[in-house]
């Protein structure tokens, strides 16, 4: 059962753990790996195709959650633009003593640069830390889900899963401008 | 003017179905009232769900554009800026550019869709309250602001989707309000927006809207097991729109003025024309598919369109039948992925079609 | 306001703009757009007043169903202005009640 997630849009960290597509910790240390936060069975295949190594399995029953194994993912991070509801990411938590990399997929103005400092939101939005841009991808096959790769501090790597630069929504936002 | 087959509705069904019956070799219009075809497609930013066939991964708006083009390349004649207001036996009555015509078909496929439910509380009729389909038609295809500070009322798909592309827009949502205590829709879309920071609260609902003249301020509470409004929970958002997505209602309208008999099932979103497997209605040689013959969504839409059109063109005498069975039987199998798991409500729906007399054959076991 | 850029949609291709008035005041529209569209992109958000009560209403539906959005367009009131397209020099005025013809 998924009682906070259905109840509330946010995962718990216990609800997560059961799922298919979450690596397990063992595997985490050991470099980047998808983390497929998709609990709820509907019908939806994207990441099976997307992946190249064949590390992700849904079926024939396209109603199944995903599988992730693990021993297959490298962390490439392809599955991430596939996914139509934005729920893949790639965490390495091996990318220094104190960080971790998290590649998240990103649909808003302005896009970080590269460089570019930015507040690190939990799966409630509340703003936990800030992070560095390490890497903004926008190639024309992701189909404008840019991918974002955000150095974080490590012990938030399994929470933050959205960035924002206090830019993307708010009246001085250059969306838009007054006619 | 003179067609075999007209479809009433240019979106994802009509147009679906336009395909299928013009390259079996029918002579097919799609009507639409419309200056743009593609119905709710031109407005869905997002990517969709489900396989490879049914085009997963690829944005609403490309869809619709895929399917216009495949239409037009099969021939088929779109009308757009006209008005089916009526439909007398095989006679279409059509209103365009100020002058009324008769349009004669053989086969009429009524694909209108469905329009947006509305929910009355204090306030409701003040500028800045709208629907959600609403905002959505201002932001994505008139590229207007509705709103810098919008409350959503109803955390199905639509209001999921429509709060994320408000954020997309730029506008900030401050919450979204859920009479019922779970989330009506994918899990996936609300994790995309709690994340930004908007909360979903469930077991909440709109109490009243203020304003002097506009929307200003929101008053929302949370409701107990009764789903009465406990005094004391009251809270107030300082907002300028509030945004309604309490579910839609086949448009079917047409279906009602031509005789086709009704049931009222409120899962597939209240009284749905009947239909069999065939998407023929009890008035012979008049088909229904997508939204107005039950709500759910796109995919659905394109396969039940795609049926009706290959139903059509089998009965004016362009396919052969076994042929036809064949197609029938592949498209209703790549629908089943929609009536499974949280979705199996829609064939137990459908099932109590197979209940009805009179000359509808009943449904089949795929 | 109008949305110029978006991370889906892209940048607005530049459109003719046209003028357009609204209760004797000019304002810039877009070629194609509804006047619905032109009003909210001019901040105008208040279209008619209802008949018996003096309400103000606006959009609803968005889509030509609901007539919440009806004004007087070039003397005719009634006229949903989002499913109607701008032209250069419309007339457009807030209607009162069911309006009348001039």
């Amino acid at each position: 059962m998924v009682e906070n997630l259905a109840s509330s849009g946010v995962i718990s960290k216990e609800e997560l753990s059961r799922l298919p597509g979450v690596p397990s910790q063992e595997r985490l240390k050991k470099g980047p790996v998808a983390v497929i936060e998709c609990a709820e069975q509907i019908p939806c295949n994207p990441c099976e195709t997307a992946c190249p190594k064949g590390a992700i399995q849904v079926g024939e029953d396209i109603n199944s959650l995903p599988v992730l194994d693990e021993a297959k993912c490298t962390g490439c991070g392809l599955c991430i633009p596939a996914c139509p509801g934005l729920a893949i990411f790639v965490v390495d938590v091996t990318f220094s003593e104190t960080e971790a990399l998290l590649q998240i997929p990103h649909e808003f103005l302005p896009l970080p640069q590269k460089g570019g400092i930015v507040n690190c939101l939990d799966r409630e939005g509340k703003v936990v830390s800030l992070g560095k841009i390490i890497k903004v991808v926008n190639p024309k096959s992701y189909d404008r889900t840019p991918v974002v790769t955000v150095a974080i501090p490590k012990e938030f790597a399994q929470d933050i899963r959205a960035i924002t630069q206090g830019e993307e929504n708010g009246n001085d936002s250059y969306l838009r401008k007054e006619r | 003017m003179e067609y075999e087959l007209a479809i009433v509705g240019a979106g994802p069904a009509g147009l679906s179905a336009s395909i299928e019956a013009a390259k079996a070799g029918v002579k097919v219009a799609v009507i639409d009232e419309n200056a743009k075809p593609g119905g709710q497609l031109f407005k869905q930013i997002h990517k969709f769900f489900g396989s490879k066939e049914h085009r997963a991964g690829v944005r609403g708006i490309d869809i619709g554009a895929q399917l216009l083009n495949e239409a037009k390349d099969s021939g088929v004649d779109i009308l757009l800026n006209t008005t089916v207001w009526g439909i007398f036996d095989n006679v279409l009555a059509v209103h365009s550019s100020n002058k009324i015509q008769r349009l004669e078909a053989q086969r009429i496929l009524i694909a209108t869709g469905a329009s947006e439910n509305t929910l009355a509380f204090p306030g409701w009729t003040l500028p800045g309250v709208l629907g959600a389909g609403a905002a959505q038609t201002m932001v994505n295809l008139h590229r207007v602001a509705i709103g810098d500070r919008v409350l959503m009322v109803g955390s199905g798909n639509v209001g999921l989707i429509v709060s994320y592309q408000l954020m997309q827009a730029g506008a900030e949502v401050v919450a979204v309000v859920e009479f019922l205590p779970q989330i009506g829709g994918y899990w996936v879309h609300a994790s995309k927006i709690t994340r930004l920071g908007i909360p979903i609260l469930t077991s909440h609902t709109i109490k009243e809207v203020t304003g002097d003249g506009k929307v200003e301020v929101a008053t929302v509470g949370k409701v107990d097991s009764n789903y009465q409004i406990v005094s004391g929970t009251e809270r107030n958002f300082d907002v300028d729109a509030v945004c309604i997505a309490v579910g839609l209602s086949p448009a079917a309208e047409l279906a009602w003025m031509c005789g086709c008999e009704f049931m009222y099932i409120p899962e597939l979103g209240g009284h749905v024309p009947v239909y069999n497997e065939d998407m023929e209605t009890t008035v012979p040689g008049v088909y229904v598919a997508g939204d107005v013959a039950g709500v759910e969504e796109a995919a659905t839409a394109m396969i039940d369109g795609a049926i009706a059109g290959l139903a059509a063109a089998e009965s004016l005498g362009y396919l052969d039948h076994n042929e036809y069975e064949d197609l029938k039987r592949g498209k209703r199998v790549s629908r089943e992925v929609f009536e499974l798991s949280r979705f199996r409500f829609r064939r137990m729906a459908k099932e109590r079609f197979a209940n009805k007399e009179g000359r509808l054959k009943q449904w089949s076991k795929t | 306001m109008r949305i110029i850029d978006h991370p889906i949609l892209g940048r607005i291709e530049p459109e003719r703009t046209i003028r357009i008035e609204v209760d004797g005041k000019m304002i810039e529209a877009l070629e194609g757009e509804p006047i619905a569209a032109a009003l909210v992109a001019n901040s105008m958000r208040l279209f008619r007043f209802t008949k018996k009560y003096n309400e103000p209403r606006g959009i609803f539906c968005a889509i030509g169903r609901c007539t919440d959005c009806v004004m007087v367009v070039n003397g005719i009131p009634n006229t949903r202005t989002c499913v109607t397209q701008v032209e250069e020099g419309m007339k457009i005025e807030t209607q009162y009640g069911s309006g009348s013809i001039r």
